[in-house]
């Protein structure tokens, strides 16, 4: 059984990392949403931003989930499905809690601000100073809020923190516009330094766009 | 059915020729007609074709159902028979082609049987049946017919084009082809283009009907004679490709027909060929072998990517159509990998699709089972295109 409720999705308050994310998209935009989930983002930005939306799932009760409300969602994968659209197809490109679940993070990155005019990605900050204390007096890999399975069985296999993903991104050659720390429930810390952010955002929530080439 | 033609011929009265057999009848092409792939002029020609529901005030409420190979335009509340209809479970009030809604037209194809121009209808210049004199013809010509048909209804615009197996790719063709005629577009447990395998099996299949000696080198309609055990038998090696294995093993496993052991013979002892045998001859009561020939040929043609230098996304380039490809985890005549294949390139042109593979274990059959993930999926694709299309909920 979908284990998505069919009346859940439509005009109920969504996550607050998602209505942040919302909040930041330009109205009537195309939007392309990686690992759209049951399509809770994605029905937010089409009918309060009279966004253009389209959604890539992994799983199928959540694509079906999504196409029984009328999203436009494939099912497919990040890591193999990203290279079909083209270049510059999208005004956002949106990977919500899902880059340190795919096999190439970086690829996915350099295919989000290839087809997107602006990426946005969040992740679960393992920079957190609760995450670092866990592992310093534990020595065991840590289970939190924001990474509440064992090792063994998570579904996370490219965790970072906000210090490396910052890193990856110079090296990519791309822009962060935008980077927010958020807490536990979405919320802004409202941290500017990036390496405070680091130590204490739960989450790390980013804007990003690549200068186009010639190629472009 | 071939006395209906005639008659109608002789009275010259082919126009919006009512028929209970084969719905409504028209004749489409005389003026312009209807120029095929292998390059021969066809017109006039006849289009048999059924309505449901009503169409609104604006045209804008079409729904164009594409039907399979052995379909008809019958897919709900078919004439003069017992059987329901093949969409009975998603055509009519309430089901997901909703008949309040919707308005829609189902045709048989170009080359069937059933009422349209096809190689058992009578061929004007000679006054005999076509046989195979009917020139081949491909989905691409059935997509053009369908398109005088709706010049011929005064719709410009379908709300949306749906169908299953070859009717998919119809839907697929029709979108391609006339991206601005439709809305919406619905292929399901189909493919862009027929796989080796499958040409194979239908070659299977008009070996079988050429091998059958009243066959008579396709005019066995003249000569009164019908090639049944060859029509049979092609029926019995397709419906087999129609199954899959945890389906047929569902409904037969090893168990035997009426007898409580093996007869050390030739006989159906097993139910699942006594369940063939059955499904052959039957289908011989409602299909012509010519027309099987060609209709299996022109799958067999099909590559929508052929015609755009062998790449498929050009066939849907800065397509304003609306998507939803469907497809059935346990068929393996159309599998998976083929919608997948629709879907990687109608993403390559950033195309407003939705792609869902619906679980089932009854092979390629299953778009025409009631399966009902399929319906609410397809119900809430149909819903959210209302939507933005404007029509009234």
């Amino acid at each position: 059984m979908s284990p998505f409720d069919a009346t859940m999705i439509r005009r109920s308050p969504i996550r607050a990392d998602l209505q942040l994310i919302a909040d930041m998209v330009e109205p009537g935009s195309r939007v392309l949403d990686v690992g759209c989930g049951d399509g809770q983002l994605l029905d937010v930005l089409m009918h309060d931003r009279e966004a253009v939306g389209r959604g890539i799932e992994l799983s199928q009760a959540g694509v079906n989930a999504c196409v029984s409300h009328g999203l436009s969602v494939v099912q497919g994968d990040a890591d193999t499905d990203l290279k079909d659209y083209p270049s510059h197809a999208f005004d956002y490109v949106i990977l919500s809690q899902t880059l340190q679940a795919t096999r190439s993070p970086k690829v996915v990155l350099q295919h989000m601000v290839r087809i997107g005019r602006r990426a946005v990605v969040s992740f679960p900050n393992f920079g957190h100073w609760r995450v670092r204390l866990a592992l310093l007096t534990q020595g065991r890999m840590p289970s939190s809020k924001a990474l509440p399975d064992w090792w063994f069985e998570t579904a996370n296999i490219h965790l970072c923190t906000i210090r490396d993903f910052l890193l990856l991104c110079a090296d990519l050659g791309i822009t962060v516009e935008r980077a927010l720390a958020l807490d536990n429930s979405g919320q802004d810390k409202r941290i500017a330094s990036p390496r405070l952010a680091n130590l204490l955002g739960e989450h790390g929530l980013f804007v990003l766009s690549k200068e186009r080439g010639g190629a472009g | 059915m071939a006395t209906t033609v005639d008659d109608t011929r002789r009275h010259g009265n082919l126009h919006r020729h009512a028929d209970s057999e084969s719905g409504t009848c028209v004749e489409l092409g005389a003026a312009r007609p209807l120029k095929l792939d292998c390059g021969v002029e066809l017109g006039p020609f006849r289009m048999a074709y059924r309505t449901y529901g009503d169409l609104n005030r604006d045209r804008s409420n079409a729904i164009l159902v594409c039907h399979a190979l052995t379909g008809d335009q019958h897919p709900a509340d078919p004439p003069h028979t017992s059987r329901r209809g093949w969409w009975e479970l998603m055509i009519g009030s309430g089901k997901p082609l909703d008949t309040d809604r919707y308005f829609i037209i189902c045709a048989n194809v170009l080359g069937g049987c059933l009422g349209s121009e096809g190689p058992r209808e009578i061929n004007p210049e000679t006054g005999e049946p076509w046989g195979l004199d009917f020139p081949v013809i491909t989905i691409s010509d059935m997509v053009r017919a369908q398109a005088m048909l709706l010049d011929h209804l005064g719709i410009d615009q379908l709300f949306c084009v749906i169908g299953g197996s070859m009717g998919a790719m119809q839907v697929l063709q029709f979108a391609s082809s006339y991206p601005e005629r439709t809305f919406a577009a619905v292929p399901i447990a189909g493919a862009a283009r027929h796989s080796a395998q499958n040409i194979a099996f239908h070659e299977v299949g008009r070996q079988a009907i050429m091998a059958d000696p009243d066959w008579c080198g396709g005019d066995y309609l003249r000569q009164d004679r019908v090639p049944r055990r060859g029509l049979a038998v092609a029926r019995m090696a397709a419906h087999v490709t129609y199954l899959s294995e945890a389906a047929l093993h569902r409904k037969f496993g090893r168990r035997l027909q009426d007898r409580p052991s093996v007869t050390y013979g030739f006989d159906a002892d097993f139910q699942v060929e006594s369940y063939l045998r059955h499904q052959g001859s039957t289908f011989v009561d409602r299909f012509d072998a010519n027309s099987y020939l060609y209709i299996t040929r022109a799958m067999d043609y099909f590559d929508l990517a052929a015609e755009h230098d062998g790449v498929l996304a050009r066939a849907f380039a800065d397509t304003p159509v609306r998507f939803c490809v469907i497809s059935f985890t346990s068929d393996w005549l159309f599998p998976t990998s083929e919608s997948r294949a629709v879907v990687h390139a109608l993403n390559a042109v950033a195309a407003d699709v939705s792609f869902v593979e619906i679980e089932s274990d009854k092979g390629h059959d299953a778009f025409l089972l009631d399966e009902p993930e399929f319906f609410a999926v397809l119900r809430g694709f149909l819903r959210g295109c209302a939507e933005h299309r404007g029509l009234p909920s």
